[in-house]
Parts: C-alpha cells; sequence; structure tokens
C-alpha cells in the first residue's frame, strides 16, 4: 500500500503544512515531513494551494442498485461521489425492490464494499415498499451487516402522523433517525414546480411551500413529544428554515439539510419547460435559496446533502410533466458550496468540512468517516483546489445517467484527490 | 421628373377615353385596382369615364398578395384590401389598373386572383408606366407612359391619394439596406 | 413575428394588429366562390393532436387547406404522458417528413415550447394549447371578434382594443384560454378583469396586470365584453366550489345578468359551453352572443398565422433579385 506525502497542503484553509497519509491512517502532519522509511514508494503530491478536507458524506443520494441499474449502479455512483470529493454516501431505500428487508440493504451494504470508491451506508425504508402503511423492520435493518442507523421513505412523505410518531418512537431503541421527505401528499397532487407567480402563467401545477413546512411543523411537534431525532431532508424553503431554527432554539433534536441546487438555482429556470430543472422538492425563489443559505451559515440547516438524483436519457428528454423528478449532483456539490457558501463568506473550509463531513456522518452515526484531519484519524481526505474553474460537461460524469443542471455551467474548484482509508480513489482529477 | 400632375391627368384621361373606344361604351365594364397607387388610379379613370358617359362604372381592388411566386423568399407581407363590386365579376370585362409594369409578375399574380373571384368575359389592363424589362408573355392595352429604364433604375410613381403629390420620377439604384 | 407562436406573449401589439388585418383580408374569402388561396402551396402543415378537440383542429385544418397547404392530421392521443419519449420520436417522424409548421395540442403545458426548443424540429411551431399554460391562436380569434365589434371603426384611441373593458368569467386557473386572452388584450391595450371565486384563481394572479374580482355583479355593468369559460362539473369533486348549482348562482351568466349589460356588449365563450352551467342557453342564443362568429373568425385568423409564420424565408436575403417599382413582382 502507498504512502501519500502532500507537500504544502492548506488544511481546513489553514496554513501551509505536509500531511503524510500511511497504513490507512493520518500518519504525519507538520513542516518539511520525510518519507517514512519503511515504505519505498511514497507518493509525493504537491499541494500548493489546495485545501486539505475530510472525506464528504453525503447523507443523500440515489444510487439506484438494485432495479434501476440502467440510471446508475453502486459502483458508477460510488466513483460519481468519489470524483466529488466524497468518501462514504447513503444510499436511499427507494429501489426496486425497495431496501425495506435487512436482504436489500445488506446488499446494497455489499456492493459498496466490492466497488471501492466510497463507503455506502444504506437507508433503510420507514415503510414497507414506501408505501406508508406498515413499519419496515427497522429493527432487523439495523442489526444487519448493514448496521442502517437512517431511516427514509423518501419520494414519498411519511405522511401518516400516527406512522410517523410510532417510527419516531421505534427508532429510540437503536439510536436510529427517520429522515422526512416533507411533503403533505394532498397539498402537491400533480405538483410540478414551486407554486407562485410562475406556476401561475406557466400553468405548472404549483408545489406550495406550505406542503413542505406543515410537514417539517408537525414533525418537529411529534419529534419533541417523543423524545426522538428527526432529520428534515432537502429543505427548500424560507419558511422551513424558520420551522427548523425554532425546533432548535427549544432544544428540540431535530437536524436538517439543504441540497445544492437549491442552494444556487431557483424556479424561474422552468421558463425554459426543460426538465432538467425539474426535482422534488422543486427550485424555489431567489428568497428562499438566500434564507437556506443563511441557514446554512448559521448552522440551522446542519448539513448539504446531494440528492444526487440518475435518470436515463428518456426520463428527461421529454415534455416537462412526464419527465422524472431530480437531478445529479455528486460531483458539483463542493463547487457549488464553494460558489454559494465559501466565495461570498458565508461559510469557511472549517465550516465546509462539519457541513458536508463531520455533521452528516454525526447524523448518520458513522464512526470511521467525518473525523477531523489529525493524526491516527483514519486517512479519508479530499484535496480540493478552489482557485480552479472548470465548465461542467453532462457527458464526462462518472454517473451512467446525465442529468445534470450545471451544465455548460462555469464552476469553482476542483477535486484533485480523494483518499479513502489512504487509498487514492481520486488523483489528479481522475478516478484510481 | 418623368410625369408631373398634369401629365399623368393627361394620361389618365387619355386611357379612360382608349377604354371606352375598345369596349364600344361603359357597359360591363369593371376596373380592378391593385393596391396600393392602382386603386386610386382606377377610381380616377372611372370618374373620367363616368364624366364622359354618365355612367358608374363599378371599380374595386384586387390584392394580388397571397397570389405572388416570391412569397417563399420574401417576410410575410401585410395584406392589401380585396374589394370585389356587388355586381361580381362573371361576365364583366375588367380593367386590372395599376401604377408600373414592370417584370409582368404581379399581373400574373392577378389573373390567378382574378380566376378564383370569378369567371370575366375578357381582361384588360391598363397600367400608368410601362418600364420594359418583361419577365413574362404580358404587355398592357392601355399605357399612359413608355418609359425605357435599366434594371438598376427605381420607377418612383407618387399620387396625391397616397403620397399628396402626383409625380413619376426615376431614381438610381436603391440603398441595398432597404429590406 | 417570431418563428413560433407559441404563447400571446410572443406577439407585440404591432404583430397582433397585423394577425388581425391580416384576418380581416382573408375572412372576405369565406364569401367568395372559390374559397382558397394558393399562398401556402407546396408547404405542409401538421396537426399534432395528442389531446381530442376536434373543433380546433378542424379551424386549423381549414385554414391551412384555404391557403392550399397540404395537411397531415396526427393524432396520438393516449400515447402523451404514458411514455415521454413519444413527443420526441413523433416530432422526429414529422421533422423526417418534412413538415413546415407542426400545430401541436398536448395535455402538458410547455409541450409546444419543447417541441420548438429541443432542437428536434426545425419547423415552425404553433401552439394549439397546452396544457393548463396557453391557447394564442383562441386568444387571437377572440381579440379579433372584439375588434370587429368594437375595436375597428369605434375605437376611443386608434385602430385596436385600447381601453375596452374586457370581463373573463370563471375556470381562470385551469384555463389556457385565460391566460392566452389576459396577455394578448393587455399588448392590444385593453382592461381585462378576471372573475372567479377565489378557489380558481392561480396563486400569483396579482402579478398578471390584470384585474380581478369574486363578484360577477359588480363587474358586469361595465364590461364592453363578457367572456364565460368552461367550468367542468368534475372541479367540484376537488372543492373547487361547493356544488354546480352555488357556481351557476354566483357566476353563471343567466338572462337577468344579461339584462345589466350595456347595450353595446358582446357576450364570448371560447366553447365547448356548458349550458346551465357557466351560461344558460337564453344568453349564449342572443343576440349578444357572438359565439358562432367566434367559430367563424377563428378559421380567418388561423390563415393569417399560418400564412405570416410560413410564408416568407426567416431573415433571409433576397435573393440578389433587380431592384423593382414597389408594387411589381
Amino acid at each position: 500500500m502507498s504512502a501519500y506525502l502532500i507537500r504544502a497542503v492548506s488544511i481546513l484553509g489553514g496554513d501551509a503544512t505536509d500531511l503524510l497519509l500511511h497504513g490507512g491512517v493520518v500518519a504525519a502532519i507538520g513542516a518539511d515531513l520525510t518519507a517514512t522509511g519503511d515504505t519505498g514508494d511514497t507518493v509525493e503530491i504537491d499541494g500548493t494551494g489546495l485545501v486539505a478536507l475530510p472525506g464528504l458524506v453525503d447523507l443523500h443520494t440515489h444510487l439506484r442498485e438494485p432495479g434501476r441499474e440502467d440510471a446508475e449502479t453502486v459502483e458508477s455512483g460510488t466513483q460519481a461521489a468519489a470524483l466529488g470529493g466524497f468518501t462514504a454516501v447513503h444510499a436511499m431505500a427507494n429501489t426496486e425492490p425497495v431496501a425495506d428487508t435487512a436482504g436489500v440493504v445488506e446488499q446494497v451494504w455489499r456492493l459498496g464494499r466490492e466497488a471501492g470508491y466510497c463507503d455506502v451506508y444504506p437507508i433503510g425504508a420507514v415503510t414497507v415498499g414506501l408505501q406508508g402503511q406498515q413499519l419496515a423492520e427497522l429493527g432487523a435493518m439495523a442489526d444487519s451487516a448493514a448496521r442502517v442507523r437512517v431511516f427514509s421513505d423518501d419520494g414519498k412523505c411519511v405522511s401518516d402522523a400516527v406512522l410517523m410518531r410510532r417510527a419516531l418512537e421505534y427508532v429510540k431503541a437503536f439510536d436510529g433517525v427517520i429522515a422526512q421527505h416533507a411533503q403533505e401528499p394532498r397539498l402537491t397532487e400533480g405538483a410540478q414546480m414551486n407554486e407562485g407567480e410562475l406556476s401561475g402563467r406557466l400553468g405548472l401545477t404549483g408545489w406550495p411551500a406550505v406542503a413542505e413546512e406543515a410537514i417539517i411543523a408537525r414533525d418537529c411537534l411529534l419529534t419533541a413529544h417523543v423524545g426522538s431525532r428527526l432529520h428534515v431532508c432537502h429543505v427548500s424553503t424560507a419558511g422551513s428554515v424558520e420551522i427548523v431554527r425554532d425546533a432548535k432554539r427549544k432544544g428540540w433534536n431535530v437536524t436538517a439539510e439543504a441540497c445544492p441546487h437549491h442552494l444556487l438555482l431557483t424556479d424561474d429556470l422552468a421558463q425554459t419547460y426543460d426538465p432538467i430543472y425539474k426535482v422534488n422538492p422543486p427550485l424555489r425563489t431567489a428568497a428562499d435559496g438566500a434564507a437556506l443559505r443563511a441557514g446554512l451559515a448559521d448552522g440551522t440547516i446542519d448539513i448539504v446533502a446531494t440528492d444526487h438524483a440518475p435518470h436515463p436519457h428518456e426520463d428527461k428528454d421529454c415534455e416537462w410533466a412526464a419527465a422524472a423528478f431530480g437531478m445529479l449532483g455528486l460531483e458539483t456539490a463542493l463547487s457549488i458550496v464553494q460558489e454559494t457558501m465559501v466565495d461570498p463568506g458565508l461559510l469557511d473550509w472549517e465550516g465546509v468540512a462539519d457541513r458536508m463531513s463531520y455533521a452528516p456522518a454525526r447524523i448518520g452515526r458513522i464512526a470511521d468517516h467525518g473525523r477531523p484531519i489529525e493524526v491516527g484519524a483514519p486517512a479519508n481526505v479530499v484535496l480540493y483546489d478552489p482557485a480552479a474553474r472548470r465548465t461542467v460537461v453532462a457527458s464526462e460524469s462518472a454517473s451512467l445517467s446525465r442529468n445534470t443542471p450545471y451544465a455548460g455551467m462555469e464552476l469553482p474548484g476542483r477535486v484533485v484527490a480523494t483518499f479513502l482509508r489512504g487509498t487514492a480513489t481520486v488523483l489528479d482529477g481522475k478516478l484510481q | 421628373m418623368v410625369l408631373d400632375a398634369r401629365d399623368i391627368s393627361r394620361a389618365l384621361t387619355r386611357i379612360s377615353h382608349e377604354i371606352l373606344e375598345r369596349n364600344k361604351g361603359a357597359d360591363d365594364l369593371v376596373l380592378l385596382g391593385i393596391p396600393r397607387r392602382g386603386v386610386p388610379l382606377a377610381q380616377r379613370i372611372a370618374a373620367r369615364i363616368s364624366a364622359v358617359e354618365g355612367i358608374e362604372v363599378p371599380v374595386g381592388s384586387l390584392d394580388i398578395t397571397l397570389y405572388r411566386d416570391d412569397l417563399r423568399m420574401k417576410p410575410a407581407r401585410a395584406l392589401l384590401p380585396t374589394e370585389i363590386p356587388s355586381g361580381g365579376i362573371d361576365g364583366k370585362v375588367v380593367v386590372l389598373v395599376d401604377d408600373v409594369l414592370f417584370s409582368g409578375r404581379t399581373i400574373r399574380s392577378a389573373l390567378d386572383a382574378l380566376g378564383d373571384v370569378g369567371r370575366p368575359q375578357a381582361v384588360r389592363l391598363a397600367v400608368l408606366v410601362d418600364r420594359g424589362h418583361r419577365e413574362l408573355p404580358i404587355r398592357a392595352d392601355f399605357v399612359g407612359k413608355n418609359l425605357p429604364t435599366s434594371l438598376v433604375e427605381r420607377v418612383s410613381v407618387r399620387l396625391a391619394e397616397t403620397d399628396e403629390i402626383d409625380a413619376v420620377s426615376i431614381d438610381g439604384p436603391p440603398e441595398w439596406s432597404e429590406a | 413575428m417570431k418563428r413560433h407562436l407559441l404563447s400571446a406573449a410572443d406577439l407585440t401589439r404591432d404583430d397582433a394588429m397585423l394577425v388581425l388585418k391580416t384576418a380581416e383580408e382573408l375572412r372576405s374569402l369565406a364569401d367568395r366562390p372559390i374559397k382558397k388561396l394558393p399562398a401556402l402551396r407546396g408547404r405542409t402543415v401538421v396537426n399534432l393532436f395528442f389531446e381530442d378537440s376536434t373543433r380546433t383542429r378542424i379551424s386549423f385544418e381549414a385554414a391551412a387547406k384555404r391557403l392550399s397547404a397540404d395537411v397531415i392530421n396526427f393524432s396520438a392521443k393516449g400515447s402523451s404522458l404514458s411514455k415521454g419519449e413519444s413527443l420526441k420520436d413523433t416530432a422526429l417522424t414529422l421533422e423526417a417528413m418534412g413538415a413546415d409548421a407542426v400545430v401541436v395540442r398536448h395535455g402538458a403545458s410547455g409541450a409546444p415550447h419543447r417541441l420548438a426548443h429541443s432542437g428536434w424540429v426545425r419547423s415552425s411551431v404553433v401552439n394549439a394549447g397546452d396544457g393548463t399554460h396557453e391557447h394564442p391562436t383562441q386568444a387571437l380569434l377572440d381579440a379579433f371578434t372584439m375588434w370587429r365589434h368594437l375595436g375597428k371603426d369605434g375605437a376611443r384611441s386608434g385602430d385596436n382594443l385600447e381601453g375596452r373593458r374586457v370581463a373573463i368569467v370563471g375556470d381562470v386557473l385551469h384555463s389556457r384560454v385565460a391566460r392566452s386572452n389576459a396577455l394578448l388584450l393587455q399588448t392590444l391595450g385593453a382592461e381585462v378583469t378576471l372573475v372567479a371565486p377565489p378557489t380558481l384563481f392561480p396563486v400569483g394572479i396579482d402579478t398578471w396586470g390584470v384585474e380581478t374580482s369574486y363578484d360577477l355583479d359588480a363587474v358586469l355593468p361595465k364590461a364592453d365584453v363578457v367572456m364565460m369559460l368552461r367550468v367542468q362539473r368534475e372541479r367540484m369533486n376537488a372543492s373547487f366550489f361547493p356544488t354546480a348549482r352555488e357556481y351557476s348562482r354566483r357566476y353563471g351568466l343567466d338572462g337577468k345578468r344579461m339584462r345589466a349589460l350595456q347595450d353595446h356588449t358582446i357576450v364570448m365563450h371560447p366553447g365547448p359551453m356548458v349550458r346551465g352551467m357557466e351560461i344558460t342557453a337564453d344568453v349564449a342564443d342572443s343576440d349578444r352572443s357572438v359565439i358562432v362568429e367566434q367559430v367563424t373568425n377563428g378559421v380567418a385568423v388561423r390563415m393569417a398565422v399560418l400564412y405570416l409564420l410560413l410564408s416568407g424565408a426567416n431573415g433571409s436575403d433576397h435573393h440578389g433579385e433587380a431592384p423593382e417599382s414597389e408594387t411589381d413582382a
């Protein structure tokens, strides 16, 4: 196993230092390190101008396997993750079959280990088949080899208040968390885009902010009532940020995520009727985006999660109403966080490490990721060049799908290298 | 200037008499002007015929825009009025009136248009100016003035009804920016 | 004019007036023995209907045929949303057949926009109604009908609908006719008031630049035009209003309400009507009603649209022709 000696790198934006990764851990940090004597094959990397961050952790990834291997596989999805600087992803449960049993979650977990590009932590379904009728065997999934701690019916909302209450209560037994896709179903029947001035003009059925906020408010109250742990997926509205802020102020155990596309893009893109911009929850207004960025900056929003949602070409190359919801996100997440948070001064690199690594690992209860870069910690590290600029080219994605809304857009930053337990998954921006 | 107001007036008077002579009176005559400037010319001719014969000759307009053979090559044009006199044109002697006869394509279009409106006994053509350069086998029956021109020249007809002044002039090559 | 007609917002006031004036000339064709013009000879117009609408389709068909275009009717009902690829595949097929214009009716808002801007086809695209978005040729024929009755000669200022008051009443939320009319009538200078129960207004209606009212009786006496929109009875199942009877009582146009109108006020309906729901038979059949005339005008307006979109190379040069006298060709 190679050792990597990274010269003059800035850890979390700090002063330049050398960083030695060896034996799967961070072996040394300091000025003018020398390669360890016992390994002849130490690779030196010039880290000048690069920022070292802990390996990123995504709490919300759709890997599509099993079932939709035409859109993404565990292998292709984790390759995209590694290229984006991720060393761990949580795979959402809405596969075919649904990840609602120990068998399916163990299969996904094993596929992730075999692929080797990043660690895959399966998310278990809350209800059988995501049907919202009956709890899935949450305990069996928690006890399985996959050690599931995050449960979600993502794509669907656990809208039944009683079922949600029971789920929140039940996962307390193994320190689990319910990650809710907050969408009141009756208020969003046939919904296509953010409900507002534009939806009225475009004749696209609106997805009102209140449909998200009402569920979040209810779930916060339920969480407080039963003393459990709630995670709110892809918060998209200013009102939702307020509700989460209020819940946190009250000391309730609520965490929340924002997606890169909600930080950067706005609903006026729907005017193109190009379904590349169709996502659930939908792109919102500029004011919502500003509230999300402010919430992410002050910690109300705990993490950035990608909601990476690959879809085959034909599911997007059609009329808006017929198209699938979702967009790619893994390979562009860090650049968009730089663009929307770091460059405007809302977040420093320490903050980025927290929102994209420490906090998601903490919420997912995974120990080997999301650790500060310090001697002895697992060598899960990403080297990032914030001075680089690149134009996104859809066909260059490692994902099997091409549904990136950023194609043609120039974004800052470039992932130079990703290390998973000391092994390079990405070097010089290329998969290893 | 090639023709001034008095020249135009004289030419129209002569054309009116020639029409009456050829038709042996004003019976069954219908004058159809081709917009824009053919229409006031037709009205003036009708007035002269009326003054001579004491008969009101029906006057109308025939827009040929949708019959042009260059529709696919040029930006869409606004349509101009087509007004067929209430008596129609079936069995009548229709005199088409236009300001300038040039390639002959307008008249070809007018003949097509006429065919869709009815079946006249005969169709004749009166023009104020014939500038030559025919591209089709068409000739005028009544001509105010034969005006030999170069292809790069532009014949400009102005009439009081549309342009505040009666005048025919030959201008140099047009601005190429004109579209 | 732009190359496509996707939204009434694509039309400037000059564009719209050009359509109306062209339609006025074309309308007289109906009185001639031969109801055909050679303007689009050799051109192919495809009617691509993913949704049933016999009246709109035959209106476009008659318009294209009267201009001597070849017409291909393509009915793809049922295949629209079940498999999205079908719009693209159908478009590619039409392109291969050499369509010059595609007239598209689709249940999905924005489908004509997709067709025009996705690179699937090179032809002009005419929106013949898309989802709950727009129906620009309906708005043009409505404006044409209003203009003939109120604008052309008796206009208060200029040769358009400046200052005319138009009330559009009914299911604004789901109506593509209301959207297109609100846009076009404002372009033409009319003052538009939309009237509906609050449940049938879309969110953001306050940004449309129109007046809104929940009270039909307050609006009627001032209106020069009253346009009634179709209201589907099924809407009451989704709680947009309690019962058909209550809807009719509050927002239906009946003989009693008709008597509150000014003498010159006309009553319009884009059809198909639900008699007894939004409009009573005696109103629909009254002298004020121009509903049948709207159908006649539809053909003339669609002829004008097809002529203006299809004749002429889009911004191309003059093919080096010799200069010529203005009226000679």
